[in-house]
């Protein structure tokens, strides 16, 4: 049994001061375990880090004596020193006498060396420690022995659980003030056992300590808790298992983050390895372009290696030239990871500004950047109670799960399986601020477990054979504007011109393709989702194609929009008063919806959202449907000029 | 299975956090010391990028008033990394002639503060490496790796982005910077071993050997060139010593030592009770929260 105040057991003075040389070989060989503090206002936290920095070492005598100075001024130990000073880092809360951001420490024992995030257990700070938490492999969860199992340790143990960390620990702190009583301990545990269960945590150390006395931090049992029979929170941290070694028996990812030309005789993909090992010769994925290749070899500054596996960063060259690039993926070729421009993700609200539903943000994920948007939430999470609520927005510190589309698609693995593929944050466009972390639960898709079918015929080859460059004209405007007889028009002319064309009428296509959609606004977005496949598909064919939609909002035809090449995307507004297609009503529609025979009619109880900047603007009020369509074919071959 | 040391896992770590800035910003560059810390960050960035050297260049904010053997190391090391080495000199201080025993704090201020605010600008430079280690000191261990500075340079603690993973956001607003710190989670100990591991070359400063000194407001100080304005009654007198940190020789403390080697620097680094700034002058200003104050005003 160890005296809680004797002297530390993980000091090596002896070993320094006899023989350098093996103590430096024992540190060299050392792992690096990464693990949270986390625990309310007044669990004493600070003071716990305080006293294993201080039991490790880590503090010098000139900081030990300013911090025995600060104890005495602004202390709450009264002559005793106050560790949590020696933690708590910037000036504004040394005044208020709570940690407030994420501070990281350093310390080492005979076995391992240790990262410690040190988060804040205040009610707005949930941000801080899913910060903190998305690095560790470990969460020591602070309960107060007097106090017991409260909300904010419920919100905690939440937080690490979800974030992913598969190791906690309850320490219950302050045991010295409850005169080391065996019962207080089991009847906390207990407690933490029965909601740790109900959450789905399944591993869980309880381990009695006193960060101020110093029991059971280094070794166990002391002679104050006779009863407890378990490993110090020393000896624990030193023998669980960490993050990084469990990646490496996973199927081989790398993340390309940087293509390394540095010659025309060199070409090597950058990367840290995500997840599994990798080997010359080995047979491998680039995903999405689905392209396979051999490993010729593992490139680094001290050599090439052999093999390489998960954690370490090195630069990889293929035996074939295919394309690769920032962004991508390179996998095992026989088990890469999902495609997907849709998922269902846990997200948590890190900005004053709430999330707005629709809004494109940046993703990053791994190395990939897309814009994405986010469906209102399917339901937050009241991180103290765990309910489910209903929830139109996530505010600052919330927890919802939510619908994520992105712009194109994203290679990626459940957060379960791979935090570096699985884990992403969300950046505003405008301020650049990172407003959230997302946590990908799965693909919405069937095309899941589809992967991209790399074509031996190109678009461009395509395009080639038919001596043109492919484009979807995009004809826009109200109901009656005259934008089916113009795309008509303007088919005719790039048809005599020699050009392969397609004409998408709204009307044809909602008799077959999209005859199961109606006009709410979802269906209406649907409809307009797969005329934009359908002319993306087309385009890649080599064709010109024209598409005659209303189309009224402006995210959509962005949509499309950015499903094409830059350039190939073209705008045409076709601008028409409502007053003057109203007075043509071509099809009597206008005449059925005042009546109010038709809901939802484009103009009159539903929104039209003009063109900010087409590429092409006809105002048919001035020209004749002819005029405009020789205006647009003359815009298109190249031979319009500004004076016509 | 694969097993790797933290030194293993610190290298991928800055390495990764490397390759992330130049394939995130425009005119990166990397900020050189010539001190040890610097010496890893710069063989850090040589494995990141080889078989090319690091594609971007050097930065020496530079006070006229180095040790002698870091300016011979500097121009050694930018050559054998193959990169541009820029060094600058604020060019209002140099006029004025701004020195350490004249103009105490405002030493540190033209020439470094301001210097480096200068020559960023000067450069259009929109991220900058520097070698700083969260264990040195209390406002540093809360400071992001990628720590964004507004148009003047000033930096915000309590509006940092939140970093998750290993996704650092370098998006930047209309005249910010960014100042990454791809070895914060290094400590003085790793980077002794790794120095020794990798065998990078560093300023023999740092190894003890006879050397001039005076003893002045309880530091002692090397007399490293005859600017060094002896107080009446002063003689340098020969002393066995070397340096935890190097920075301008009038303001920085040697201490007393015999470690001549690698190994026994470390021993007696382990072995100490002080801690690794306590030579330094810059720390004590503004009572403890000193650098807090200065990393406002955009020190390093």
């Amino acid at each position: 049994m160890a005296d809680a105040s004797s002297e530390p057991v993980y000091q090596t003075d002896a070993l320094i001061a006899e023989d350098i040389g093996a103590y430096l070989e024992l540190h060299q060989n050392k792992e690096l375990l990464r693990f949270i503090t986390c625990g309310s206002v007044d669990d004493g936290k600070s003071t716990l880090i305080g006293r294993l920095l201080y039991d490790s070492k880590m503090i010098f005598e000139d900081q030990l004596a300013a911090l025995e100075a600060d104890s005495a001024k602004v202390g709450t130990q009264g002559k005793a020193i106050d560790f949590a000073l020696l933690v708590d880092g910037l000036a504004a809360e040394r005044e208020q006498g709570i940690t407030i951001d994420v501070a990281y420490r350093f310390f080492a024992t005979e076995k391992r060396k240790f990262i410690v995030a040190d988060t804040p257990g205040h009610e707005q700070y949930t941000r801080n420690m899913v910060t903190g938490a998305s690095t560790a492999d470990l969460a020591v969860i602070l309960v107060d022995a007097r106090k017991g199992v409260l909300v904010q340790t419920r919100r905690h143990s939440y937080l690490a659980h979800l974030i992913g960390i598969r190791h906690l620990v309850l320490a219950v702190n302050k045991m010295d003030l409850v005169d080391y009583d065996h019962l207080t301990f089991e009847q906390i545990v207990a407690d933490y056992r029965e909601f740790a269960t109900s959450i789905g945590i399944a591993e869980v150390t309880a381990i009695p300590i006193s960060g101020f006395k110093g029991d059971n931090i280094t070794s166990a049992p002391s002679t104050n808790t006779p009863w407890y029979s378990g490993p110090s929170l020393i000896e624990h941290l030193e023998a669980v298992e960490i993050e990084s070694t469990a990646a490496q028996a996973r199927p081989f990812r790398m993340p390309v983050q940087w293509v390394n030309r540095p010659n025309l005789d060199f070409r090597g993909f950058a990367g840290l390895i995500a997840g599994g090992s990798v080997k010359p010769g080995d047979t491998v994925r680039v995903v999405p372009s689905g392209k396979t290749s051999t490993v010729k070899s593992i490139v680094t500054f001290d050599g090439d290696l052999d093999e390489a596996a998960a954690g370490q960063s090195v630069t990889l060259t293929l035996a074939d030239e295919i394309d690769c690039s920032r962004g991508d993926v390179i996998a095992v070729a026989d088990n890469p990871p999902q495609n997907a421009d849709q998922f269902e993700a846990t997200l948590v609200w890190m900005s004053d500004d709430a999330l707005i539903p629709g809004r494109g943000y940046w993703l990053k994920l791994a190395t990939q950047t897309v814009s994405a948007t986010v469906a209102e939430p399917k339901y937050e999470v009241n991180v103290n109670t765990m309910e489910h609520l209903a929830a139109k927005t996530l505010e600052l510190n919330s927890i919802g799960v939510v619908e994520v589309t992105t712009d194109k698609p994203v290679t990626f693995e459940p957060y379960a399986d791979s935090r570096e593929l699985g884990g992403f944050i969300l950046v505003d466009k405008l301020t650049n601020a990172t407003v959230a972390a997302g946590m990908i639960h799965f693909s919405l898709r069937r095309a899941q477990n589809v992967h991209w079918q790399a074509l031996e015929i190109s678009r461009e080859a395509h395009a080639a054979l038919k001596g043109q460059k492919p484009a979807v004209l995009w004809f826009t405007g109200l109901s009656g504007s005259g934008k089916s007889t113009i795309a008509n028009l303007v088919e005719k002319k790039l048809h005599a011109a020699g050009r392969h064309t397609f004409l998408l009428d709204g009307d044809n296509v909602r008799h077959r393709l999209n005859k199961d959609l109606g006009f709410t606004e979802a269906d209406r977005i649907e409809n307009i989702r797969r005329v934009g496949e359908v002319a993306r598909l087309m385009a890649d064919a080599g064709l010109v194609v024209l598409t005659a939609f209303i189309s009224p909002f402006r995210a959509e035809r962005e949509l499309v929009r950015s499903m094409l090449p830059e350039g190939e995307f073209i705008e045409i507004f076709v601008d028409t008063p409502l007053e003057v297609a109203e007075s043509r009503d071509v099809k009597g529609l206008y005449k059925k919806a005042r009546a109010g025979e038709l809901k939802n009619f484009t103009g009159l109880d539903s929104p039209y959202e003009r063109p900010e900047d087409p590429e092409i603007r006809v105002d048919t009020t001035r020209m004749t449907a002819e005029a405009a369509a020789e205006l647009i074919v003359e815009r298109l071959l190249g031979t319009w000029t500004p004076d016509l | 299975m694969h097993r790797l040391t933290h030194l293993d896992r610190l290298e991928a770590e800055s390495i990764h956090i490397m390759r992330e800035v130049v394939a995130e910003t425009q005119n990166p560059v990397m900020l050189y010391s010539v001190g040890k810390d610097s010496a890893v960050m710069l063989h850090l960035a040589r494995k990141a990028f080889y078989p090319a050297p690091p594609p971007f260049p050097l930065l020496h904010v530079d006070t006229t008033w180095k040790f002698r053997d870091m300016y011979a190391l500097r121009d050694k090391a930018a050559k054998a990394a193959g990169m541009e080495l820029i060094v600058y000199h604020n060019p209002e201080a140099m006029e004025r002639g701004i020195n350490p025993f004249d103009h105490g704090p405002l030493h540190t201020d033209m020439w470094k503060t301001e210097g480096l605010k200068q020559a960023l600008d000067k450069h259009g430079f929109d991220a900058a490496f520097g070698g700083a280690r969260r264990d040195e000191e209390k406002s540093r261990a809360k400071e992001r790796i990628f720590s964004f500075r507004t148009a003047t340079h000033g930096w915000d603690p309590k509006n940092q982005r939140p970093e998750l993973w290993n996704l650092y956001n370098a998006r930047k607003n209309k005249g910010e910077s960014i100042r990454v710190f791809p070895i914060s989670n290094w400590t003085e100990l790793d980077i002794w071993q790794y120095i020794m591991k990798e065998g990078i070359e560093i300023v023999p400063l740092y190894m003890a050997a006879p050397r001039p000194t005076v003893e002045r407001d309880g530091l002692l100080l090397m007399v490293d060139d005859e600017r060094f304005p002896l107080l009446p009654g002063e003689t340098p007198q020969m002393r066995s010593i070397r340096f935890r940190t190097l920075g301008c020789y009038p303001l920085t403390g040697a201490i007393e030592s015999e470690a001549a080697t690698l190994p026994e620097v470390v021993q007696e680094m382990l072995l100490t009770t002080t801690s690794e700034r306590q030579g330094r002058a810059i720390d004590k200003d503004a009572g403890g929260a000193g650098m807090e104050k200065k990393k406002q005003e955009g020190y390093f």
